[in-house]
């Protein structure tokens, strides 16, 4: 689960890093008096910055991230950033905060390492532009350092890490945000705490010194979703405009499921099989309307829950079930699309192929109910497809 | 001669009083198995499968009444990681974790450990391991196999029994079948299979099933082209119309910044060798194109 960068910065805050104070408006009037109250406070600089909060990447440049001088001019740009469009995605808040007087950027992120099997801190002096693109241009401005899998993130580590990324004028601030990072990571279980940018910014003492100090001016954090029981108060932080309904419907119902833009909807068993499944629609010559996978040892009941969810969608015009039986029996399965079958709103042609645990028992019932099967998965695909071709009138 | 599993495994159950473990250890020992014990803390002094296997409390203590070598893991996911780790400090050497859901961060320890105890172990998320005609530990269906010389590795599960199936269905019977799992951090990589097989006499080709998400295939393929040279390879890899940046079932699937796509696994794959299939059917005849003639 991807978390909104208010919410990460709370995560951030909670476990005592440093982050800039902001506050999160969702109308032009909100965004109004937050900016006047963060102007009133006078920030180095004399501007807030209003940001899109949306769960994609790019908003810079997308136009979601803009400054302003007055708190008429911020309701002005809250009212022309909030309903943009930002790929794909409706932007319906925003984030107000002080514009920082930015001297310098960095990158630093917390990330899983499959290769290692431990947790990674990648630096890079390179911040504020996108790190793929550091990593692909310039590998060797990233520098890498590995916490204990025991032990966690130690200060030599983290000491190490910090001269190397260019940060030894504030060791001791650095110091903190590396294991910081590395305990925000663990405390709420997530794959990614991202800090881009990590910036020394001039913040003026309140007796009108200058001073700089290290500061997280972004925050992107991702969840691993298989924690998120263990940690009932982030499932708050999901937001409900981030996830089409049939989304949730999926979650609850307990598949997984993958909108996608095609016309051939497929129900699979397992996620390796169902992505193959997708591959090979769209190797015959079909788009596939959905990734789903109704897990192992599914019951008639889910197979019809799973169906209904496929034909919510009204671009689906062909159906393709490939169900692999091991643990899953085919028989269950096939009770289930003909229990669905009975009950779905629309008629959909509907390609078959069960194979494995219990699929002679599937094959008499299926045969009974007149569904169209498949022997292979390739010719599943390939009557998927001609469904389809044959219900929209189109041809290859 | 086959890998991680076979005549000599001498396997403990954990979790087999649960639905699962009784199930499939029941469909283990069908198959030839050498199911030696059971543990489940608390049920202790029972007997499993109509009788024929004691029941232990703890991991070592079966250890020490029945010389088991092999665990196969179906306790819940918030208890996998510790019983990976009683498994390893008790001395087994090979540990399978069917286990599906495990928080990726409560891995990272387990894994560490089974390290310094010397220990190894597959999965966890892993349909577990089958040697045909010899012995298998874990859900893989054992009516799929045929007994043969080719080694099958892959991160799937129901993909790997298509695989598989298209194989036996060619002819082509398999050493070992391993399924490594679908998690982002897991005990034995693609690498670490490919490393066993090339040290066993009796694995004449090999066949990888891989998908989208990290780099462990593009790993396992620097490593055979230089290793692998003269052995029939082919592959399969799941994912192509898969989008960036979403989760495609397994915890580890996902396309994320660019990095992990199909497009890149397949060029890896195809620089050292492999014939990469665009539908796992077409496997046994790009293994034949290899020059496998077994």
């Amino acid at each position: 689960m991807k978390l909104q960068e208010a919410d990460a910065k709370s995560l951030l805050v909670a476990q005592g890093l440093p982050v800039p104070e902001w506050a999160v408006a969702h109308s032009p009037d909100e965004a109004r008096a937050a900016a006047a109250r963060f102007l009133e406070a006078g920030p180095v600089g004399g501007k807030v910055v209003i940001k899109a909060q949306v769960l994609v990447g790019g908003r810079g440049k997308a136009g979601g991230v803009k400054l302003a001088s007055s708190a008429d001019e911020a309701a002005d740009v809250a009212t022309s950033i909030l309903g943009m469009d930002i790929k794909g995605m409706t932007v319906r808040k925003v984030l107000v905060g002080p514009a920082a007087d930015i001297v310098k950027e960095f990158y630093l992120a917390a990330v899983l390492d499959r290769a290692e099997r431990g947790i990674m801190l990648m630096g890079s002096a390179e911040g504020g532009v996108e790190i793929e693109q550091v990593a692909a241009t310039d590998p060797h401005a990233i520098v890498r350092g590995h916490a204990d899998p025991a032990l966690g993130l130690l200060d030599f580590q983290a000491r190490e890490l910090a001269f190397a990324m260019g940060l030894g004028e504030h060791l001791k601030a650095a110091v903190a945000i590396a294991k910081g990072l590395v305990r925000t990571m663990t405390a709420y279980d997530a794959d990614l705490v991202e800090i881009n940018p990590l910036a020394i910014i001039n913040d003026g003492q309140p007796d009108g010194t200058p001073t700089q100090r290290l500061v997280c001016l972004d925050a992107k954090i991702t969840l691993d979703d298989s924690a998120l029981a263990r940690h009932p108060g982030l499932e708050d932080l999901r937001d409900p405009d981030e996830e089409a309904p049939e989304d949730r419907e999926a979650r609850e119902a307990g598949l997984t499921f993958i909108k996608l833009d095609g016309t051939i909807g497929c129900m699979v068993n397992g996620a390796g099989l169902a992505m193959t499944t997708m591959d090979l629609v769209k190797r015959a010559g079909g788009e596939p309307a959905n990734f789903l996978d109704i897990g192992g040892g599914a019951r008639a009941e889910k197979v019809a829950h799973a169906m209904r969810l496929i034909l919510s969608d009204p671009k689906v015009d062909a159906i393709l079930v490939n169900i692999f039986g091991g643990i899953t029996r085919g028989d269950e399965v096939a009770r289930g699309l003909i229990e669905a079958r009975a009950q779905q709103s629309r008629d959909v042609p509907m390609v078959v192929r069960i194979v494995g645990t219990n699929a002679a028992e599937a094959a008499v019932l299926l045969e009974e109910a007149r569904f169209e099967t498949a022997a292979t998965l390739d010719e599943a695909a390939a009557k998927a497809v001609a469904a389809s071709r044959a219900g929209t009138g189109t041809s290859a | 001669m086959s890998v991680l599993v076979g005549r000599d495994t001498r396997l403990l159950v954990q979790g087999i009083t649960g639905r699962e473990g009784e199930f499939h250890a029941r469909q283990c020992q069908a198959y030839g198995t050498n199911v030696v014990a059971g543990v489940t803390p608390g049920k202790g002094g029972l007997r499993a499968l109509d009788d024929s296997v004691p029941v232990y409390d703890t991991v070592a203590e079966a250890v020490r009444q029945t010389g088991a070598n092999t665990s196969l893991i179906f306790v819940p996911a918030a208890g996998a990681p510790d019983a990976i780790m009683e498994a390893a400090t008790a001395g087994i050497a090979t540990i399978f974790c069917i286990t599906e859901g495990i928080p990726a961060l409560d891995m990272i320890p387990a894994v560490d450990l089974v390290r310094r105890q010397g220990a190894r172990l597959i999965g966890p998320n892993c349909p577990g391991a089958t040697s045909p005609g010899r012995a298998k530990v874990g859900i893989i269906p054992g009516s799929i196999h045929r007994e043969g010389r080719v080694g099958v590795v892959s991160r799937s599960g129901t993909l790997t029994y298509e695989a598989v199936q298209a194989m036996t269905d060619a002819g082509l019977g398999q050493s070992t079948c391993i399924g490594i799992g679908g998690d982002p951090i897991i005990g034995t990589t693609f690498l670490d299979a490919l490393q066993l097989f090339e040290q066993d006499p009796e694995t004449e080709a090999i066949v990888l099933i891989g998908e989208i998400g990290g780099a462990a295939e593009e790993t396992a393929a620097a490593w055979a082209a230089e290793h692998l040279r003269d052995v029939p390879k082919a592959a399969f890899i799941a994912g192509r119309t898969a989008p960036e940046g979403k989760r495609m079932g397994h915890a580890g699937a996902i396309i994320s910044g660019g990095a992990g796509t199909a497009a890149s696994k397949v060029e890896a794959l195809e620089a050292a060798g492999f014939r990469v299939a665009s539908s796992p059917t077409e496997l046994p005849a790009l293994l034949r194109d290899a020059g496998y003639t077994g």
